[in-house]
């Protein structure tokens, strides 16, 4: 039964306004995305030389350091979740949090108690609905975000990580960000930041091959300390600069894809209000048309 | 030195990439001393203390840059700065550099004797040891 034709008129309407701002939309994060790249591809340089000191001192140097080493049994670890501000970018930031759940699960299993830090308004919004205690969060940056975030962020995960488990430390990090592998390909990772997992790059010496031996100034701990710090930061900036793109990516696909869904409305509602009409049209028709006839009859009649 | 023996030479910020190309010899401040670097230096690892740092290129320019801390390393004649907020000199506007050295020296008279406003302080500091070095290499 087609509705009334006004309704399907004002509905078209709506439809059409709605497009228009997931279009505005659409290009908008079209056009951030490209400087969010390359941003992400501008900081690649300091983290590979970052990785490139950390795998040579954490390989040559022989003394255990918190940083690399850890301690035996993790008892509490870090969660840093990062999300976006706003909605807008489909499944974007519930991925993030699924998958920041999944490994929360799988830490508790193993008996490691979690504590959460949360980055962008989303991720926060979710803890704080289902009671889950934060420790820190921060927010209004998920999409631009600078070198200065990544450091206080950074920052306060080395706090904790360095204070004693007793007085409320972590003995571990995990970072859960989104990978921007391509425009339509993000990947949600989580991974463990401290104590240094994989050293990447740096192949297993083989018996008798001989190692370039570094020379430390000061000493070997005194550059891992300074070194330590600059690589979770480094590492954390990487993260969210991956999550930005990563996340201007998702908007624009959920946009172009509201986009479209909103121009296959209209033309239903186009084709539904002509037909109304034209049903309008055709009634109206047929009344005059039998009216006529009825008439014409009743003159015959007499 | 062999002649003709060059060092490859990479300085990086946090958000991009300062400076690279081939150089003769490079001059940084760690937390030891000054350190100068030729072609086929042992390989190292400094813990660089804010300063400007030179590096003489291999078509016979100076490169003055303002670096906050960080790191250097050397390996198989590569050199690698690594300093969060490093700079060139020449990028280094002398003025703003001045007036953020006063508001962090007067934060810390004032008693905040935060790390961040130490490394605030450092950091503009050595930019502005660098601008000036700079011009000084200029007028000589």
């Amino acid at each position: 039964m087609p509705a009334s034709l006004r309704e399907l008129r004002q509905r078209r309407k709506s439809v059409a306004a709605t497009q228009k701002i997931t279009r505005a939309m659409e290009l908008i994060a079209a056009s951030r995305i490209i400087k969010a790249q390359r941003a992400a591809q501008a900081g690649e340089p300091f983290i590979t030389e970052l990785i490139r000191a950390v795998s040579a001192v954490a390989t040559y140097s022989r003394d255990p350091h918190p940083l690399t080493h850890g301690v035996p049994k993790v008892r509490r670890a870090a969660m840093l979740v990062i999300t976006s501000d706003r909605g807008m970018n489909g499944a974007y930031s519930a991925n993030a949090i699924k998958t920041a759940a999944r490994l929360r699960e799988r830490l508790e299993r193993e008996g490691v108690e979690v504590v959460r830090y949360a980055v962008g308004r989303k991720g926060i919004a979710y803890m704080k609905f289902r009671k889950l205690a934060i420790r820190r969060s921060w927010e209004g940056f998920s999409d631009a975000p600078t070198f200065q975030h990544a450091e206080d962020i950074a920052d306060a995960l080395i706090d904790d990580f360095l204070r004693p488990y007793e007085e409320g430390g972590v003995d571990a990090i995990y970072g859960v960000y989104t990978r921007m592998n391509s425009m339509i390909n993000q990947e949600v990772r989580a991974r463990r930041l401290l104590p240094l997992e994989i050293v990447e790059g740096v192949h297993e010496p083989s018996e008798g091959e001989l190692l370039p031996l570094y020379e430390f100034e000061p000493d070997p701990e005194t550059v891992l300390d300074t070194l330590l710090p600059m690589y979770v930061r480094s590492r954390v900036w990487f993260y969210l600069l991956q999550s930005s793109a990563s996340q201007l990516a998702s908007q624009q696909r959920a946009m172009k894809s509201a986009t479209d869904n909103a121009k296959q409305l209209i033309e239903r509602l186009t084709r539904e209000a002509n037909q109304a009409r034209q049903a309008e049209i055709t009634q109206e028709i047929s009344e005059i048309v039998g009216g006529a006839s009825a008439l014409a009859d009743a003159a015959a009649q007499d | 030195m062999a002649e003709g023996e060059r060092l490859f030479v990479d300085v990086v910020a946090a958000d991009r990439r300062v400076w690279e190309g081939e150089a003769i010899s490079v001059i940084a401040r760690t937390t030891e001393g000054d350190i100068g670097i030729m072609a086929n230096h042992e390989p190292l690892l400094a813990v660089l203390v804010p300063c400007a740092a030179e590096i003489l290129t291999a078509d016979g320019k100076r490169e003055v840059l303002a670096v906050d801390g960080g790191f250097i390393s050397v390996a198989d004649n590569r050199v690698s700065i690594l300093s969060q907020y490093g700079r060139l000199a020449h990028e280094i506007l002398v003025e703003e550099a001045e007036r953020e050295r006063r508001a962090a020296w007067k934060r810390m008279n004032e008693g905040d004797n935060t790390e961040a406003t130490r490394q605030h302080f450092n950091r503009a500091h050595a930019q502005l040891a660098a601008a000036k070095k700079a011009q000084q290499a200029q007028a000589s």
